[in-house]
């Protein structure tokens, strides 16, 4: 047994680690449509799905074998290529940004020292799979959502990252490790509260989740850029944005609530409490807020957030110079 | 890394000629989109994951959005790509590519003859480094850069400002403080202009005694 060297063990652990967390991420992921219709139904007071199984727990079977047996459709009129391309970009780098982030101590895909930056550049990609989809279904209420998503996504990155640097400064690294760890006595979002606030509004229209889903609205473009999507293919877009609400909060979790420190209950548990009361807070929001235009959408991005972002940052500068000017 | 390295620059090599002989617009601009990815891995693998990260960020994650955002809306069918394909023949593509052939073989002259090392070394330059070097010795660089970016963007603003859209704010606004001076004052009187109008008596007198005074 002279393969069966440390480095060797460390590999499988490491592999295995992987394997759990990506299964985990699509299993909450697909879980998460249920969970969030029964949500919904218990705050506008009626019943959700709830006959399939004990308390419709078993509804999320019987969609995804909907899903699975629908017929996958690809329109006469589309281009092949991106039509199948766009709802695996969809998964794909959302399912990849989970790579950076620590669970618990001993817990984690990949310990990057670049790790904000690489969520940054999959949030980038991200955008391709709307843009694809949109264009290469061509349907214009299709193009005009992709049109949508884009702009926005892309006016909300811009602050998304500057909401970050602040933390960035304070702890001196993009690695989320660091992060963690540097939260051990005053979580960021005590002294990063505008950046907190930005970066949840960022994330909400990133994802395109409600108020933010200008891009998909049915009253005006009847589901935007997936409108053309049917079976499996528009399966993965709707589990890739049920993907991302799970990977913006446990982003909020790692950067802002101190990931997994947190008094007697073990790392992991914390970790999942405070990742599934942002998922709460996501689905609260999506029963409590109404749409609004998009051209406030936009103008509130760039002329309320961007400012504030820019303010936070200046200030969390002059902060750390003045309490600290060696470092 | 040095495996790395020549596997990503010839993805990102086979994506460019991919770019330059495609005929399909939306199609070559994915491959610029690949290429970029590969000259990111090229970063990674030379040691240098901030600038690689940036990268993405910036021109796959960005920029070649808005490229294709914007072909995208051109709305490009058939005749693009039979444009394309007319475009293509040697006659044009001979000239460019002589002289792109001799640059090539000015650069591996370099690279033989010079007294590079040659080796693909595993240094890795972490985010403090790169912004040390930008906020010391390349200050006045950075300090340019930011405000020609500056003018960039205020000259996008002003040219993005639609003046149709000013004008109907504008006119909508006249017409409900209008509507709101017919609801209090029955009758404007008519020397006056729309927009003085909606003023009650007495602000308004109160303002003209002011301006009298100044």
């Amino acid at each position: 047994m002279n393969w069966w060297t440390p480095q060797v063990a460390a590999t499988l652990i490491a592999m295995l680690q992987a394997v759990v967390i990506l299964l985990a991420v699509v299993l909450a992921g697909a879980l998460l449509s249920m969970f969030e219709r029964r949500l919904l139904a218990l705050w506008q007071d009626r019943y959700g799905p709830n006959r399939v199984g004990p308390l419709g727990l078993f509804q999320i079977v019987a969609d995804m074998l909907k899903i699975f047996f629908k017929e996958d459709w690809i329109p006469p009129f589309a281009d092949r290529t991106f039509f199948v391309l766009a709802p695996a970009i969809a998964m794909a780098s959302l399912l990849l940004s989970f790579m950076v982030i620590p669970i618990t101590p001993g817990w984690g895909v990949a310990d990057l020292n670049i790790g904000i930056l690489f969520f940054f550049a999959m949030a980038g990609i991200n955008v391709y799979a709307v843009l694809f989809a949109g264009w290469a279904s061509g349907n214009k209420y299709a193009l005009l959502g992709a049109l949508r998503a884009s702009a926005q996504t892309l006016s909300y990155e811009v602050f998304m990252g500057l909401a970050l640097m602040g933390i960035v400064a304070m702890t001196g690294s993009f690695n989320m490790r660091d992060i963690v760890n540097s939260q051990e006595n005053l979580w960021f979002i005590v002294p990063q509260f505008f950046g907190f606030c930005t970066f949840v509004i960022a994330g909400i229209a990133v994802t395109h989740r409600h108020p933010f889903d200008q891009p998909e609205a049915e009253q005006e473009l009847a589901d935007g850029y997936h409108i053309e999507y049917s079976g499996m293919k528009w399966g993965m877009f709707f589990v890739g944005e049920y993907i991302g609400i799970v990977l913006i909060s446990a982003l909020l979790v790692t950067l802002f609530l101190g990931g997994w420190h947190g008094p007697l209950l073990p790392p992991i548990v914390w970790f999942l409490l405070k990742t599934a009361f942002f998922v709460v807070l996501f689905v609260l929001l999506r029963a409590a807020l109404p749409r609004p235009r998009y051209d406030k959408v936009m103008s509130f991005g760039w002329k309320v957030c961007l400012p504030l972002t820019l303010v936070n940052l200046l200030i969390t500068g002059a902060m750390i110079l003045l309490i600290d000017p060696a470092a | 890394m040095e495996i790395a390295f020549y596997l990503s620059a010839l993805v990102a090599v086979l994506a460019t000629l991919r770019v330059v002989t495609g005929t399909h617009p939306v199609h070559a601009l994915l491959y610029l989109i690949v290429s970029l990815i590969a000259v990111a891995m090229v970063f990674f693998a030379l040691g240098a994951p901030f600038a690689g990260a940036l990268e993405i960020i910036v021109y796959a994650g960005a920029i070649m959005v808005l490229f294709v955002f914007v072909v995208m809306m051109l709305n490009l069918g058939d005749s693009a790509v039979a444009q394309e394909r007319a475009w293509l023949s040697p006659r044009v593509w001979r000239g460019p590519a002589i002289l792109a052939a001799v640059l090539l073989v000015v650069m591996i002259v370099t690279l033989f003859g010079g007294n590079q090392d040659g080796v693909i070394r595993g240094d890795t330059l972490m985010a403090k480094e790169v912004g040390t070097l930008l906020f010391g010795p390349y200050l006045v660089v950075v300090e340019l850069a930011a405000m020609l970016l500056l003018a960039a963007l205020v000259a996008a603003s002003h040219l993005g400002r639609s003046e149709a859209h000013d004008e109907a704010d504008l006119a909508r606004e006249r017409q409900r403080e209008q509507s709101d001076a017919g609801a209090a004052v029955p009758r404007p009187a008519p020397q006056e202009t729309p927009l003085a109008a909606p003023r009650p008596a007495t602000a308004d007198s109160t303002n003209r005694s002011q301006e009298g005074r100044t």
